[in-house]
């Protein structure tokens, strides 16, 4: 085992790093924008942003593919104009992770918004402040524990991203070979104490994002307890 | 001087309302639940935008369906909420620091209000009558030109109540603002209100 390559535990961590700030910064925006705003066709949007949560990893990159492929309408035009390639590439394995990853930080973000009285907020506009300081200074400190607890998921979440990846980015050593993809070919190819090393080092780091989100969770649980107490 | 003049599709019925509010005046509006108070309250501070009508305070107008809708932050309208609405993540200093415009001004009414030693609690850790003090402070420090207060004494114990009722009366003499109540109760009404509209189906009987 001392000759092991430690390329998929690097690029998992990146492609899961970067994939989980897009994810943030979207579905924060996104969440708190849904959660103030009611319009015709809303559910419908907020069903299509859940929906990779329950459709299987290959059919979320079947789609992916119908997208970026090289035959793709997004891809196509990306190969054309910029001679860039989407598929088997680092980018692919970003774009898989974040479509995965996303509805696990839009839900929590959502529910975080929702979870205090609306008329805080309007407070704070009848006092003078603007948009951006309520949404600093009020609805994102009031959110950040169920923010964070989407950051952590949705990192779990894209860490150990597996079908839509396989089917978006292949398996290329040291380009695309994320923890859960060097697993599967360990095993494919015999070589059990590879895959039990990633294995045992994945198992440990869900392990301990549910256990920190479990501590987390109840710890803010309480933040405010009183204060729903005597409404 | 306010003048409201508004019109308002709502599920149930029409809400049409005419009235003014002049700075020596408390107006309560009262009325069943579901009779229109609140979104005439929200209507004014521009929370909800009217079907039609107009609105104007001092000369200024904050919304005329033709032309003009004034954005809540502009409005110059301390709004006092059912729960009060205090920021629980902030102190009673920084609730009240929020939106004020001097310091000065709001030291002085956290020691009229007599929440001053409360400067460094937080809303959780105070009683139900200090958060109402609390938020009269927090909308009055931003210098507003009407007040509206959504029910403030309904979650208050007997005791607490009548002494709000005489503090708001007291501070309303002091700052003369013209202030609209939302109230249920038919004593309150009376006690309080230079005059009482009665609210029933989004019209004033």
């Amino acid at each position: 085992m001392s000759d092991v390559n430690l390329s998929p535990l690097w690029l998992s961590f990146q492609t899961a790093a970067i994939a989980t700030v897009i994810v943030f910064i979207v579905g924060v925006l996104l969440a708190r924008f849904l959660a103030r705003n009611e319009f015709y066709g809303k559910s419908i949007i907020e069903a299509i942003l859940l929906l990779p949560l329950v459709l299987p990893p290959t059919v979320v990159g079947f789609g992916l593919l119908y997208v970026f492929g090289k035959n793709g309408f997004l891809g196509r035009f990306l190969l054309d104009y910029f001679d860039f390639q989407v598929v088997f590439s680092w980018y692919a394995v970003i774009i898989a992770a974040v479509v995965v990853s996303f509805p696990l930080m839009y839900q929590s973000a959502a529910a975080a918004f929702k979870n205090y009285d609306p008329n805080i907020e309007n407070a704070a506009y009848t006092m003078g402040a603007s948009k951006w300081k309520v949404f600093w200074t009020i609805s994102f400190p009031l959110a950040w524990p169920g923010l964070l607890a989407g950051l952590v998921l949705s990192f779990a979440r894209a860490l150990g991203e597996f079908g839509a990846t396989l089917m978006l980015a292949g398996y290329i050593p040291n380009v695309t070979d994320t923890i859960p993809l060097a697993i599967y070919f360990a095993v494919e190819s015999g070589n059990m104490e590879m895959a039990t090393f990633w294995v045992v080092i994945i198992v440990a780091l869900g392990f301990s994002a549910i256990l920190w989100l479990n501590w987390w969770s109840k710890r803010n649980m309480m933040r405010y307890a009183e204060r729903r107490k005597s409404k | 001087m306010l003048t409201v003049d508004i019109q308002k599709t709502l599920t149930h019925f029409e809400l049409n309302v005419d009235f003014t509010v002049s700075k020596d005046e408390i107006i309560v509006l009262f009325g069943p639940s579901g009779s229109g108070k609140t979104t005439i309250l929200n209507c004014i501070v521009g929370l909800t935008k009217a079907t039609s009508g107009f609105i104007q305070l001092n000369n200024r107008t904050l919304f005329d369906a033709k032309k003009v809708n004034l954005p809540i932050q502009q409005r110059k309208i301390g709004y006092l909420f059912q729960d009060y609405a205090l920021f629980p993540h902030l102190s009673v200093w920084k609730n009240i620091a929020y939106g004020m415009k001097t310091e000065s001004f709001a030291k002085q009414l956290m020691k009229e209000l007599r929440i001053d030693h409360l400067a460094d609690q937080f809303p959780n850790a105070i009683s139900g009558g200090e958060k109402q003090r609390v938020a009269i402070a927090r909308a009055l420090a931003t210098e507003p030109d009407l007040l509206l207060l959504d029910e403030p004494f309904s979650a208050l114990d007997d005791a607490t109540r009548e002494r709000s009722h005489e503090e708001l009366m007291r501070l309303h003499k002091l700052w003369e603002i013209p202030v609209i109540l939302v109230t249920h109760s038919h004593a309150e009404a009376e006690k309080l209100g230079s005059r009482i509209l009665y609210l029933d189906e989004g019209t004033i009987r």
